[in-house]
């Protein structure tokens, strides 16, 4: 590298020792529990003495109906959340940067909610959802719609909290499909119009090359529904019964109840489903990068 | 001016879709454009602005109107009174939970940015292996869930569980992965001759980071204080796990121990998520643009 071209009174303005603040920050209290969770996930554990048990804890997790199911459920949650911000998300950042006045307003509501506390939007949209007063089934029941129990029905519980985590979340991956569409040339947008109007221009323009957007937003929203727990904890605590029990609210629950082992081996599972469905994720995206 | 302002920046940041030939927009077209201005503005409107809406009607409402969780105008517009009575509640809780989210958020923000900003100018700069292992682990950081209970453990082991001081390690432990990736960036468009510049006037290491390198990394600072702020500010679990107590509250959990103990009086419940939602308002206002461009660093070039 051109770096060890550089003359050594250079490079001692670049010490190593400017990284060991933030190293001791970070290992205290990020890498050293990271790595203890390892050990006390294989452990009954009380804080004060650990139990070595093997991999009990893990075996409950998978035979355990609601620890199962909050496998299950985060997984469905993720790729629900991240699939309907990527489809929603990209017709409005190309309805944003076309030659719509209203431009600067628009994106300024959509973008505010990402900034609004979780818990604050969790209590909101639980009052909304109220099944028989809430405002949305007073709208849907005036326009003849079906009125559901949104957080109260085992089997839409899940998804309702999943549409309001897209609304909350539909502001970030906007500005990033709007700041990849932006980035295009315009020579290619000139082109599209001249071999044949929206439809080349969506399919063979934007959907190409704004394609490392449309990774990011994936990977973002994806990492994001995975370690969801403030909007599932506010608006239904993992209920009812555990139908929207998600792994961090688990999590939750066992730390509550004093099974810190439990609750540890919930963290390590969440760890491996990170890393066994991102870094894949990652690499294929960087090759298709390479590819282009 | 505003006007000239806005029209100016409408057509830097317009992709033509629809590219009309000059001085032939006819009234048809013209009429064509607003429609979709409309709609869009309607349907944009009902999904993102009514629940706002919701949340300052409820807040202003009498206690039994707003259990009937109704959209409409209250019948006595009490907004200020209810928020009076939210920050005086239970001893004055509301404003201990601010001061503490304040102390949180500031104490959090500055170690966030001198610590992140220390790495990636030295990271940026010398570009070497240790660098690259450097940003390996930042990027894990990045991805990597954190470990509840074992966080716990060690901060009661170093002394600082339900201490806001250990809250703060946590929180810049945490945010510390992104706010480097955000200084490297930008460390990359400051060239590398202003510090050698520096070095030859014979300036030590930490005189050329703080009177150099930090002044010029100005707007990367703007919006890591921006961006963690509001993360830090808004955040619920890190204080549910790490910051239990009474004396501890802070801003999100008053709302969440609101909802207990405000089961009837939703008018209170609202006017405190009213009370909280105006520091990122502010921030949104006046930093919007930094906010963005935070969010969406990286996000094009990879």
């Amino acid at each position: 590298m051109e770096n060890t071209l550089r003359p050594p009174s250079v490079l001692r303005t670049y010490p190593h020792w400017f990284y060991i603040p933030a190293a001791i920050v970070f290992g205290v209290f990020f890498v050293v529990p990271t790595l203890l969770s390892f050990y006390f996930s294989l452990t009954r554990w009380t804080l004060f003495n650990a139990t070595f048990i093997g991999f009990d804890n893990y075996a409950l997790f998978l035979s355990d109906p609601q620890l199962s199911s909050g496998l299950r459920n985060t997984i469905i949650y993720a790729v629900l959340t991240s699939g309907l911000k990527v489809i929603i998300s990209l017709p409005l950042a190309m309805l944003l940067t076309s030659s719509i006045r209203l431009k600067a307003l628009l994106r300024g509501i959509i973008f505010f909610p990402v900034l609004v506390s979780t818990v604050a939007v969790g209590i909101t949209f639980a009052t909304l959802m109220q099944p028989s007063a809430g405002l949305i089934n007073t709208v849907f029941g005036s326009l003849g719609l079906p009125q559901p129990d949104w957080l109260g029905n085992p089997n839409l519980a899940l998804f309702s909290v999943a549409l309001v985590d897209v609304w909350k979340g539909i502001g970030i991956a906007t500005v990033i499909f709007i700041a990849g569409i932006l980035s295009i040339p315009l020579d290619f947008f000139e082109t599209a119009r001249l071999e044949g109007g929206n439809w080349v221009k969506f399919r063979y323009v934007i959907i190409p090359l704004a394609r490392n957007a449309t990774f990011t937003v994936i990977l973002l929203s994806f990492i994001g529904g995975l370690r969801t727990f403030d909007l599932i904890w506010t608006m239904t605590h993992g209920g009812p019964g555990f139908a929207s029990d998600v792994l961090t609210s688990v999590i939750y629950k066992e730390y509550q109840a004093g099974f810190y082992g439990l609750s540890t081996a919930g963290n390590v599972v969440l760890f491996i489903l990170v890393t066994i469905i991102v870094y894949p994720l990652m690499r294929f995206f960087n090759r298709r990068e390479l590819e282009l | 001016m505003s006007a000239e302002k806005s029209i100016a920046g409408a057509s830097e940041n317009t992709v033509p879709y629809r590219i009309s030939k000059p001085g032939a927009i006819g009234i048809h077209k013209f009429l064509a454009s607003i429609w979709i201005d409309a709609v869009s503005l309607v349907v944009i409107g009902v999904i993102f602005v009514v629940p706002f809406i919701f949340i300052v009607l409820t807040a202003a409402k009498p206690r039994p109107e707003a259990a009937l969780f109704q959209f409409s105008w209250p019948s006595h517009f009490q907004l200020i009174e209810n928020i009076r009575d939210v920050m005086a509640f239970g001893d004055n809780r509301m404003l201990l939970a601010i001061w503490n989210s304040t102390i949180l958020t500031v104490g959090s923000v500055t170690l966030i940015v001198l610590l992140s900003a220390l790495v990636a100018f030295v990271l940026q700069r010398r570009g070497d292996r240790i660098a690259s292992v450097v940003s390996s682990v930042m990027l894990a950081g990045l991805i990597i869930p954190p470990s509840v209970v074992p966080t716990i453990f060690v901060l009661q082991r170093v002394g600082l569980y339900k201490s806001i001081f250990g809250l703060i390690m946590v929180e810049v432990a945490f945010t510390m992965p992104f706010s480097t990736l955000i200084f490297r960036t930008f460390m990359a468009s400051i060239p590398g001759e202003i510090d050698e510049a520096a070095i030859m006037d014979g300036a030590s290491p930490l005189r050329v980071f703080f009177s150099v390198i930090l002044p010029l990394l100005r707007p990367a600072i703007v919006t890591v204080i921006v961006t963690s702020s509001v993360a830090i500010y808004n955040d619920f679990t890190g204080p549910l796990y790490f910051l239990p107590g009474a004396q501890n509250v802070t801003a999100q959990l008053t709302l969440y121990s609101f909802m207990s103990q405000f089961s009837s009086q939703w008018n209170l419940l609202f006017a405190d998520v009213v009370v909280i939602t105006i520091p990122p308002l502010i921030m949104f206002m006046f930093f919007q643009r930094q906010i963005v461009s935070g969010l969406t660093a990286g996000a094009i070039k990879g």
